[in-house]
């Protein structure tokens, strides 16, 4: 099975150097492309189905197209790379940055060209502090063989990459808040429209994508459309990461084909439930979508299957609930944490979400209430999408709303028995 | 406009498509809750409260909620208000809000006319359903004017957006995150904003309230409300003031589209504290003793009948009591108590508005101006809510980029992350830095003289055919051109000057180069400040300056003289002041404060402030605007006119005989004064409207209030003057808009009730806004090119140009008797350029002497490095430099040292 | 006052913006670099440096949780508290590791050794529960790999 992304990556766990990337190819798909025009790059990319891996799965060469081109489009333009990865179960973006930096980087450099950005950023978790000096050798390697700079490759092209800590936040990651976070301000999200894509960074036209998106990006250049499609099981292109964290023999990460079904990963990569637990559900795609449970697990891990089976795919990391583990602490300490990164911009997500946390906190001492389980279930409509400013919120209820459908008898419990059932 | 039909809960509705839908709801009048939105402020979808429901068409019936504020009114948008699910939605914001609320609104100053208790009732959220503890803050102390008490907030936004985005302010922000921000400063001290008592009307809850208040603290419907006029500026901001048990309670903006919108500045708000300052003359005083009213009578008459008399009037009294004024002492004997410089200067900026092509425009008209240039004056010192105007004009050019990416005006942060620093022509050439030079294109700081030529220079860059300044610097010859193009370019050009400078070349040159826009065909605004509220308004009564009325007296027979609400010690040096009082053999003054010429009256008769008094005051605009009686005074206090007009009668003058009321006499002054024909529309005569009640339909204790004094309800006083009434009665009917005394409607119980009388949100008040301008350019072209064009400023060796230094607290008379700002005075000090300070040897922070005239002071030296070379700068207006005329050459030296017969050293 | 070496740090990033407002962040992260946290003196100096108000900043800092803006002991440990580790005992390993050093998170030890302070998941959602110390991930902790790594800190 080809691994396109993760292929590449040493055994030993140190990053691959320049002259190993280039080797198995590397920076070949970034001269591909700088003999097409960047609306050739943009139509391969389009063609190639790549979806988003950021977590909504939005088409990436659709995104790309609402770029404004050509001699009167506003300049500069931006290209930021969102290595932000804080939420909750995600480890996918740290893997590839760490261990093959230059992926990402031609892969900039190609998105780059397709949108006739000058100028990217690579927008780093302040705690991926191995990523950073990763990326920053890169970086020096890549303008050092003129990858990177005034004249790429003696294509006439220019562009160059700075690398920016961020401080911390979940909120950056959501890619306006990532903006005002890259323009040195608070991180509350900004007004849509108008898009990025349009009004962006410093009121520049401006592409935000993941890493693991733009990872893949040069590859589709390189080995062309029809490879690209054929590594998936689905009509969405490409392989995806898949992890899997909680109490399961064998946690880790794994390239597979996009559409690889929710089981295969879990028992054949992961090694099934430690002994003597058992599967009780799972967040199929990082801290913000809903539960699927025991009747999902056949579903193909794409965009459109998780959709259908009620979550999302989101980041593609999957956190395993087991039976020994308490949904209602699960759920409480998911709400703890979106309380916490709450922007504090939009009323229902500060409000709902911090009485949220409460209740659920409450239920695990129990002093919950009836009341309580009445009022977590306003929240999840309350906080539903488009009643929110951003997709925060809704995201933060995914794993809420669906814990109280799924584990229903478990919340009952907690406000009946005035204890938490799982703790002694 | 344009007009688009949208549905709202199924019926059709014509409304303006350019707006959002929040705006165009209310402008028809529906009830829809919203916090973080503000007309001024546009929309930013923070609070959630204004949430309806949207349909994609009569089919949907399901529908999607939707921000109000955020969605634009395209024409066939069908949306639902009453829809149970988005009022449900909107209850739940309610209750979001009110999570962390402490739910203390009897002990808190923001009951009553609090926004978030109306929207809390609109919503029909009652119960309180969350149990668990609330975040608190520890409040922050912000200075004399404006209280803290963060507890309250509910994360709304609108005070760092006012105080930072709109008004430029950087001391105040947003702190920390969540369910838990802090607004306020980085650590306590005096906001440093000179508009942060807007933070109390923009604030929707009790955040931010009003400290002056405080100390004599009323609800909102227990307050006896008037229009008024601020008295503190020649802008004529527009304001309610409120009274209770016979005292000034507070001031609050009172909206007027095209003068101060939605703001007022703190010098305006916070001022009126100066009425129940100790130094209030609440009696008559004959010989310095109190006496009766009678007893003052009779001494009036008394001296009258001695011999002729002379007035002199006052650019902070009404026009009504200065005509009273003029009326007693004769035209002929009527002079305005101003300064012969100030005097000509204002006459010469008149002249300029009335005999040429350039007009001056509404505040609002500023606001939308698309290339400024100021010259010579420090507006946010001296005219502060233009400097607040020219702080959004310079998002009109820029503005269009939004636009052109279709993203609209309101969509206030989509606009301002689109445009980010771009800024649209902004030009200020000044004495000395100002704070509006942070949004300036470019800056030039010059003496006055160098102003003028660079002003000259702009006008010849513009249109050839006016006179050349001669001998200029290539700079500023770039800087002419640079600044002429922007002029040019625009659609809506605008000149902004003064009298700050006192220099007449700095006027001309403005007219100058308004009128060489005009000729080539630019439709260029030309707007003047003026020093007093009703400096435009005297001059236009064109009574002669102060000298004239010493020349009178030294060379006529003149027994007394009458000085109206004017300080004389203020106007001109003392000495020449006293050789005035000296020539007469009695001083009568009326006014309202004691100060030097009142100490120096035989008779003082006390004058109402504008809460007793009703008159009107012409702007800086040329707009006559009527301020009506709030306080109905308990003491001898009375308007000026009345007191002039009782004294009259009694003395058996016939001319004043027929002034029964306020209509009358403007009647009078309208049909004596051409300029003034206009002066009986300004507001609606008594006849023509029933009775308006000062007091909201709650106001409590109107029967037990004075029980201590007497049980019987006494009646309540009646006012001569107005259809306003002491009382709550109204007669049917609408209010006239500049009758208004308070903005209340059912359910609306905040400051933002005034949606409801608004034509269209963010527009003109119903029936037009308030005043009327006396002033429009001449039709026929007239006027010729000004060509004396000064030289160029030479600084001259042991010598140094003293000019003023404007501070928006200190430099006016009346408001640096006001308790809060009192304590936001400057101390007195010498400003001078480092490079002149060493030359005398002085450092910052040190002691210097200085030789003005005849006089030795010594001052406290600060350091400007923006101040020009040869140039010296005194704060304005502050005692003991009050009455000096500026600018002046002055000399200095070290402290220690003396005054050489050469100058220094 | 900021040294030499912050300022020419400061220089150096500044030329990947266009404005200096952009800095704010990155200039208190490199400040806090060399001091452990940012002080109010430091905000005024940025202030001064960046022509920002102090206030501008500490909106900024108060935002974003890995701006300290409170004096931190020798080292600092960031116990990751998010749902994967919190699954694998994250819990256990703080209580341990608070006991261990006598304080509490958000705390700092007596003797100025560590700071402990709460983190966001750190991307080791496999290697469940990890923590960073000065920077450095520690990953598949349990009470006896717990004591081995703090010992290494003196
Ligand atoms: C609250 C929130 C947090 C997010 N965090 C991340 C993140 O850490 N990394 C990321 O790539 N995308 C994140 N996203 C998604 C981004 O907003 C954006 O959609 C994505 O970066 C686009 O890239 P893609 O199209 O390549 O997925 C987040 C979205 C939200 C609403
Ligand atoms: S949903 Fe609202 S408060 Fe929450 S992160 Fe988004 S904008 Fe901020
Ligand atoms: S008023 Fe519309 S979201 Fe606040």
């Amino acid at each position: 099975m080809e691994k396109p992304l993760t292929g590449n990556f040493r055994a030993d766990g140190e990053a691959v150097s320049l002259s190993e990337y280039e080797r198995s190819g590397g920076y070949q798909g970034l001269r591909k492309a700088l003999l097409l025009t960047p609306a050739e790059v943009t139509e391969l990319v389009k063609k190639s189905n790549l979806r988003g891996r950021g977590g909504a799965g939005f088409a990436t060469g659709m995104k790309w197209s609402f770029v404004p081109m050509g001699k009167d489009a506003p300049h500069p333009k931006y290209l930021v790379a969102n290595a932000d990865e804080m939420e909750p179960g995600t480890f996918k973006d740290r893997a590839l940055m760490e261990r093959d930096p230059h992926q990402l980087i031609e892969g900039m450099i190609v998105a780059a060209y397709a949108i006739e950005a000058d100028i990217g950023y690579i927008f780093l978790r302040g705690e991926y502090e191995r990523s950073y000096e990763c990326l920053a050798r890169a970086l020096a390697e890549a303008q050092a063989s003129n990858y990177l700079g005034h004249n790429i490759l003696g294509s006439g092209y220019r562009f160059e990459i700075h690398l920016h800590n961020s401080a911390g936040r979940y909120i950056c990651g959501e890619e306006t808040a990532l903006l005002n976070a890259l323009e040195g301000k608070r991180a509350h999200p900004r007004t849509k429209p108008p898009f990025p894509q349009v009004s962006g960074l410093w009121g520049k036209p401006t592409i935000v994508q993941n890493v693991e998106t733009l990872c893949n990006v040069h590859h589709i250049v390189r080995q062309g459309v029809d490879w690209f499609r054929g590594l998936s099981k689905t009509a969405d292109g490409g392989t995806k990461l898949y992890g899997v964290s909680g109490k399961v023999k064998r946690p880790g990460l794994w390239e597979l084909p996009m559409g690889t079904p929710m089981r295969e990963i879990l028992e054949d990569h992961a090694g099934g439930m430690r002994d003597g637990l058992r599967f009780r559900g799972v967040l199929p795609g990082g801290a913000s979508t809903d539960f699927l449970v025991e009747d999902h697990l056949d579903t193909p891990m794409d965009y459109d299957s998780v959709q259908k089976a009620g979550s999302r795919l989101g980041t593609g990391t999957m956190v395993v609930l087991d039976d020994q583990t308490c949904p209602v602490g699960m759920v409480w300490n998911l709400e703890h944490f979106f309380a916490q990164e709450s922007c504090g911009w939009c009323t229902p997500c500060w409000s709902g979400l911090a009485w949220t946390e409460k209740i659920l906190w409450a239920m695990e001492q129990g002093t919950g209430s009836t009341r309580d389980l009445e009022t977590l279930k306003f929240q999840t409509k309350f906080l539903a999408p488009g009643n929110t400013f951003c997709a925060f919120a809704p995201g933060a209820v995914e794993p809420l709303q669906s814990a109280l459908k799924y584990f229903a008898e478990d919340f009952r419990r907690h406000v009946d028995e005035h204890r938490c059932p799982w703790r002694r | 406009m344009t007009v688009a039909t949208i549905f709202i809960d199924n019926a059709p509705r014509e409304v303006n498509p350019k707006q959002n839908l929040l705006h165009v709801c209310l402008s028809l009048g529906y009830d829809l809750p919203y916090f973080c939105w503000h007309p001024a402020l546009g929309s930013v979808g923070a609070c959630r409260q204004c949430a309806v429901k949207q349909f994609r068409n009569e089919q949907d019936a399901t529908g999607k909620i939707v921000m109000a504020c955020m969605t634009p009114a395209a024409e066939g948008t069908r949306i639902s208000i009453a829809d149970p699910e988005v009022v449900a939605f909107r209850a739940g914001v309610i209750q979001g809000l009110m999570q962390n609320h402490p739910h203390d609104c009897p002990v808190c100053d923001e009951g009553g006319e609090c926004h978030l208790q109306d929207m809390t009732v609109m919503t029909g959220h009652r119960q309180r359903v969350y149990s668990f503890g609330k975040r608190t803050f520890r409040n922050q102390y912000l200075g004399p004017l404006v209280n803290h008490e963060m507890n309250r907030c509910i994360q709304c936004q609108r005070c760092v957006r006012f105080y930072r985005e709109y008004a430029g302010g950087h001391d105040l922000n947003a702190f920390h995150l969540r369910d838990s921000i802090f607004y306020g400063r980085h650590e306590d001290g005096v906001l440093e904003s000179e508009f942060s008592g807007n933070l109390v009307e923009i604030c929707p809850t009790g955040v931010f309230t009003d400290a002056t208040l405080k100390h004599h603290y009323s609800r909102k419907w227990d307050l006896q409300m008037a229009p008024s006029i601020c008295v503190h500026c020649g802008l004529g901001c527009n304001i309610t003031a409120g009274e209770r048990y016979g005292t000034l309670r507070r001031v609050v903006n009172r909206y007027n589209h095209e003068v101060n919108g939605y703001f007022l500045c703190d010098r305006g708000r916070f001022g009126y504290e100066f009425v129940e300052s100790s130094l209030r003359i609440r009696h008559p005083l004959v010989d310095g003793k109190p006496a009766t009213r009678s007893e003052a009578l009779e001494r009036f008459g008394a001296v009258l009948r001695k011999g002729a008399v002379i007035g002199v009037g006052s650019p902070r009294a009404s026009l009504e009591s200065n005509f009273a004024l003029r009326a007693l002492a004769g035209p002929d004997h009527f002079f305005a108590g101003v300064p012969d410089e100030e005097s000509r200067l204002i006459s010469a900026m008149v002249r300029i508005l009335r005999d040429g092509p350039a007009r001056s425009p509404s505040l609002d008209e500023v606001e939308h101006s698309d290339a400024v240039f100021v010259l010579g004056e420090d507006l946010t010192n001296v005219a502060p809510i233009m400097a607040l105007r020219l702080r959004q004009s310079v998002r009109q050019a820029p503005m269009r980029l939004a636009a052109g990416l279709h993203i609209p005006e309101w969509l206030d942060h989509a606009v301002r992350e689109t445009v980010q620093d771009a800024k649209g022509p902004l030009f200020i050439a000044s004495p000395y830095a100002t704070k509006l030079d942070d949004i300036a294109t470019a800056t030039y700081h010059a003496s006055p003289d160098d102003l003028a030529r660079l002003g000259f220079a702009i006008a010849h860059a513009i249109d050839a055919t006016a006179p050349e300044v001669i001998a200029l610097s290539p700079e500023l010859e770039t800087m002419a051109a640079k600044i002429a193009a922007a002029l040019r370019g625009a659609q809506h050009p605008l000149v902004v000057a003064g009298a700050s400078c006192r220099n007449r070349g700095v006027i001309e040159a403005a007219g100058q180069i308004a009128w060489a826009l005009c000729k080539v065909g630019s439709p260029a605004s030309l707007s003047f400040t003026m020093p007093e509220c009703n400096s435009f308004g005297l001059a236009l009564m064109e009574a002669p300056p102060l000298s004239e009325a010493l020349r009178t007296v030294r060379s006529e027979p003149v027994s007394t003289l009458i000085v109206l609400e004017n300080d004389l010690f203020r106007r001109a040096p003392a000495n020449e002041v006293t050789s005035l009082l000296r020539g007469v053999q009695h001083l009568i003054v009326l006014d309202h404060l004691g100060n030097p010429t009142t100490d120096a009256a035989e008779l003082v008769l006390p004058a109402g402030t504008f809460a007793e008094s009703d008159g009107t005051l012409v702007n800086n605009e040329g707009r006559a605007q009527r301020f009506f009686q709030v306080l109905n005074p308990s003491t001898d206090v009375q308007e000026s006119w009345r007191w002039l007009h009782e004294v009259s009668v009694a003395a058996g003058s016939k001319s004043m005989e027929r002034w029964e009321d306020l209509d009358d006499l403007t009647a009078t002054i309208a049909k004596e004064i051409a300029a003034f024909g206009a002066l009986p529309k300004v507001a609606p005569p008594r006849s023509a409207v029933g009775k308006i009640a000062r007091e909201p339909s709650r106001y409590s204790g109107r029967t037990a209030m004075l029980a201590n004094i007497s049980v019987h309800e006494p009646r309540p006083p009646q006012d001569p003057d107005s259809s306003l009434a002491f009382s709550m009665e109204s007669g049917p009917g609408p209010v006239p808009s500049s009758l208004i005394p308070f903005f209340w409607a059912p359910g609306w119980n905040s400051v933002q009730a005034v949606n409801k009388f608004q034509s269209e949100i963010g527009g003109a008040l119903r029936g037009g806004d308030p005043g009327v301008r006396l002033i429009e350019p001449s039709r026929e072209s007239v006027w010729q090119y000004f060509s004396a064009i000064p030289p160029a400023f030479k600084s001259r060796s042991g010598e140094w140009l003293l000019i003023p230094v404007f501070h928006i607290f200190g430099s006016e008379e009346l408001s640096r008797h006001a308790q809060g700002i009192s304590q936001l005075l400057p101390r007195p000090y010498l400003a001078l350029n480092p490079a002149e300070a060493s030359l005398v040897g002085a450092k910052a922070g040190g002691r210097i002497k200085i030789l003005i005239e005849d006089s030795q002071f010594e001052l406290e030296i600060m350091l400007r490095a923006d101040l020009p070379r040869g140039v010296a700068g005194l704060p304005a207006g502050l005692p003991p430099f009050d009455g000096i005329q500026l600018p002046l050459f002055c000399k200095l030296a070290s402290v220690g040292t003396e005054f050489s017969a050469r100058g220094v050293l | 006052m900021l040294t030499a070496e912050e300022r020419r740090e400061i220089e150096i990033k500044l030329a990947d913006y266009p404005n200096k407002q952009a800095m704010s962040i990155e200039s208190m992260l490199i400040v806090q670099r060399h001091r452990g946290w940012v002080s109010d003196e430091s905000l005024g100096d940025l202030s001064e440096l960046l022509g920002l108000s102090v206030a501008d900043l500490d909106g900024v800092a108060t935002f974003y949780n890995l701006i300290r803006r409170r004096p931190v002991g020798r080292h600092v440990a960031m116990v990751c508290d998010s749902v994967s580790c919190w699954i694998m005992g994250g819990e256990r390993i703080r209580d341990r590791l608070c006991s261990r050093l006598d304080t509490t998170l958000g705390e700092t030890t007596a003797d100025g050794r560590f700071t402990l302070l709460p983190i966001v998941c750190l991307g080791a959602c496999d290697h469940a529960p990890a923590m960073m110390i000065d920077g450095k991930l520690y990953e598949d902790l349990d009470e006896q790999r717990l004591d081995e790594v703090v010992a290494r800190y003196k």
